[in-house]
């Protein structure tokens, strides 16, 4: 399907589904002042939608960690008034119960944030009922600043929608993809080759936590990066030794989790590419405990909560010649 | 006015770079540029902007305060201040170099004095260097910037294969004074024709012509509780990105780090989109991310020229249109409280 | 980037961290019998190996350690039946990253000692205080701030 004809259904069944009452708020993208800095936004109203809902190749923003926040704001107002009515009936037992506000809220989701949507619905971080998912077919998204396809896109490895409450366009395959090509090849470099690199791209960090900030599988209600008794806490690296702490921690902390959706190099003020470290993480796992990908499904445990009996030893790790 | 043929500019880096530390704006390896400590073979960059801005020279990531070592009963405290030398910066923007005013009005002028902040700036020596080629997101003449004629100690022009040089200061002309046997002295045609050329690019922006007649202090109280700022800031993730690229952006946390021989009490930038901002006392007083985002755009529109006899605390330069990981930025807050109207219908 | 150090009485300093119910038995163990390994080892009791963080050997070397091992219960015979599984899918993984980022795979191990094996965990140390000591002092992990003023 032709992306403008993909944009015209989207946007249409956005409006109808707002219309008629279905979904009571609608999360996608918002024009912006050039054709490439769409904005992700909350539409609640039809005129909002037609004036400024977009959905082209520029569209690479992964909507699926704003759920966490929308469908919790339900939850609390349907709470809220669960309470109130129940004090009301302790003051006097004749009291008629408000009506619980359910709100739901419409999401569209790329192959690859179907995958993000999964693993936070199988973290339980997400009310599923409050959501309605609408998959759409994704040919590979735009890079704002360089202006071509991104890289994560070239190496998409999957076209199938995952969770979804209805499709727009055709389900896809999961593809055959080459994402762990630049792993390999900085794996086959040697150690101080690999130390170089890598202080390199750190050194630039600015410990903006952009990357864990968009990163769907950080959403824990206290980043130990956030609380100052953990020891792990730095607003800024303050030398070589924490920016790459704070790299390693979180790279580890998402391990297993990763659905490997690309935000965290989007986002990178500075490009560094640190999808390099999560793809690395998810290169072992499949190599040493079975092909896993995190967020293909609700059931598989993930490699971090389980074990083998006849799981590799540490040992197994050669160091590269 | 004095010129330089621009194939002798490495030479003029090696002549002064064997002196002092000298900075330049250099490509890094992700293709964009950032300002490097020169030394042979770091070639300037012809990228417009670096990814950070010059603050970082005066206000850098972090920075040691006091050094303590403490010996049984014994305290020995030490001014990491001492430990700075003379050093030039090159190649600094005009909408940079301005940030630097409005930067100083907060630490230098004011009592008590930022002397960390002051301290660097008296080091430096400050060469800026003329746009040629403005790109769309730049609007640094809305706040009366002129890219083509920057501040800064010297500033300098490439034009034609020429490198222009003119001292705006006594420290420039002390820099001037040291290099003269590598500089002819010129006049100015060949710099005027390309600051006309510029000048008329600029004029053609998108975004140099915005309306910020609106943003005065009882404009903006009527508008304090409108929706529009819950929409703006719905998705913002509160990263601090754009606090960390903002030229005017200043704000500071201090901590203490015990190194196990001794204790270092460092600043380092903190960010007003960040929870746990100004949480040295009890903790960040804006509870929700709307009210954080309303803040700092009422920072830079209103509260900051409410005290700096009205001068915007941005300067257009366009980084946080860049670096937003959700491309939010002051142009779309600006338009979209230019198209609320005042009073409710 | 990692020389031996010239000075050949030069010994890198350990941090070993030791399980309570096994490894650290062990450790004892080797004491009573007196048998030696430079003193340079630092053991710290943890309740089981599955407590530790990758944190904490980030930490470990951040403070100056050249090396950071861990001392667990066999596999299959943990004291809390499962955590040292857990444990080794951890370590593997982490070694994996560190390695992947050009420290030297050579200043982390992890072995499985029960508290019978006095011999054995005084052979372990020796062995790897020589493995670390022919790699240098921690250089590609280590924080400058850290580091005692000359």
């Amino acid at each position: 399907m032709q992306t403008s004809e993909i944009s015209s259904r989207v946007l249409a069944r956005a409006e109808e589904l707002l219309s008629c009452g279905k979904v009571q708020m609608v999360i996608g993208w918002r024009k912006g002042l050039f054709d490439y800095d769409i904005t992700p936004s909350l539409f609640t109203t039809s005129d909002d939608l037609k004036k400024n809902f977009v959905y082209n190749e520029w569209c690479g923003a992964n909507l699926s960690k704003y759920l966490v926040k929308e469908t919790r704001a339900i939850e609390t107002a349907k709470d809220t008034v669960r309470t109130n009515n129940k004090m009301a009936k302790m003051k006097n037992p004749d009291a008629t119960d408000a009506p619980e506000p359910s709100a739901k809220v419409l999401v569209f989701l790329k192959p690859c944030d179907t995958y993000s949507f999964t693993e936070l619905l199988k973290e339980h971080r997400i009310f599923r009922d409050d959501v309605f998912a609408v998959g759409i077919p994704c040919d590979g998204m735009k890079d704002p600043e360089k202006k071509e396809i991104s890289e994560r896109c070239t190496v998409c490895k999957s076209k199938k929608h995952i969770t979804y409450d209805e499709l727009i366009g055709e389900d896809g395959d999961v593809q055959d993809s080459k994402r762990f090509d630049m792993v390999e090849k900085i794996e086959s470099m040697s150690p101080d080759k690999r130390f170089a690199f890598w202080q390199n791209e750190f050194s630039r960090c600015i410990r903006c936590n952009a990357c864990r900030d968009v990163c769907p599988a950080c959403t824990c209600e206290r980043c130990i990066f956030d609380n100052p008794k953990s020891g792990a806490s730095q607003k800024v690296a303050a030398d070589d030794f924490e920016e790459s702490m704070y790299h390693i921690i979180r790279a580890w902390h998402v391990a297993g989790r990763c659905t490997d959706c690309g935000e965290c190099s989007r986002v990178c003020p500075q490009n560094i590419p640190l999808h390099l470290l999560n793809r690395k993480f998810i290169k072992d796992i499949n190599e040493l405990y079975g092909p896993y990908m995190a967020g293909s499904d609700m059931e598989t445990k993930p490699p971090m909560l389980n074990y083998q009996k006849d799981d590799a030893e540490p040992s197994i790790i050669k160091e590269a010649k | 006015m004095y010129s330089l043929p621009l194939n002798k500019l490495d030479t003029l880096f090696e002549t002064v770079g064997a002196e002092k530390p000298l900075y330049i704006p250099a490509d890094n390896s992700s293709g964009k540029a950032d300002f490097t400590r020169w030394k042979k073979g770091v070639k300037l960059s012809k990228t417009l902007k670096t990814v950070r801005s010059a603050k970082d020279f005066f206000f850098p990531k972090t920075e040691n305060l006091v050094n303590y070592k403490v010996d049984g009963k014994k305290i020995e405290i030490e001014d990491p201040r001492k430990e700075l030398e003379d050093f030039v910066v090159f190649g600094v923007r005009a909408c940079d170099a301005a940030s630097f005013t409005i930067v100083d009005n907060v630490y230098i002028n004011q009592t008590p004095c930022d002397t960390y902040y002051k301290n660097r700036r008296e080091h430096s020596t400050v060469i800026t260097l003329a746009c040629t080629e403005p790109v769309q997101t730049c609007f640094c003449k809305l706040y009366g910037i002129d890219a083509a004629d920057p501040k800064g100690d010297v500033s300098a022009w490439i034009s034609d294969d020429t490198v222009y040089f003119n001292a705006n200061t006594d420290k420039g002309k002390n820099f001037i004074a040291g290099i003269n046997a590598l500089l002819t002295k010129s006049d100015d045609s060949g710099v005027v024709k390309q600051q006309q050329e510029t000048r008329s690019r600029i004029s053609e922006l998108p975004f140099v012509n915005l309306d910020i007649s609106k943003f005065t202090g009882d404009n903006m109280m009527k508008l304090f509780n409108s929706k529009v700022w819950e929409d703006l800031s719905h998705t913002c993730l509160g990263c601090g990105t754009c606090t960390y690229v903002c030229p005017t952006c200043m704000c500071f946390d201090v901590r203490d780090f015990d190194t196990g021989n001794g204790i270092k009490q460092f600043r380092c930038w903190d960010s007003c989109m960040y929870s746990d901002f100004t949480k040295m006392a009890a903790a960040n007083p804006r509870l929700t991310q709307k009210e954080r985002f309303r803040q700092r755009f009422m920072h830079k529109l209103v509260y900051y020229p409410m005290e700096h006899d009205g001068v915007k605390s941005c300067v257009g330069c366009g980084r946080c249109l860049e670096s937003c990981p959700i491309h939010m930025n002051i142009v779309k807050v600006i338009k979209t409280l230019n198209e609320t109207p005042l009073e409710e219908k | 980037m990692s020389e031996p150090v010239k000075d050949k009485n030069w010994k890198p300093r350990i941090v070993a961290f030791c399980c309570n119910w096994c490894s650290y038995a062990g450790a004892d163990l080797a004491g009573n019998n007196r048998l030696e390994y430079p003193a340079t080892v630092k053991i710290i009791r943890i309740p089981c190996s599955c407590r530790l963080n990758p944190l904490f050997i980030l930490r470990a070397f951040q403070r100056g350690a050249d090396g950071v091992i861990l001392c667990g219960c066999h596999p299959g015979d943990c004291h809390y039946t499962s955590g040292n599984y857990f444990a080794r899918r951890r370590m593997t993984l982490l070694f994996s990253m560190l390695n992947f980022l050009g420290v030297e795979k050579a200043r982390t191990r992890v072995e499985w000692c029960s508290a019978a094996e006095g011999v054995r965990f005084a052979q372990i140390m020796n062995d790897f205080v020589a493995q670390v000591t022919s790699l240098g002092e921690n250089k590609r992990l280590e924080d400058v701030r850290c580091k005692p003023a000359k």
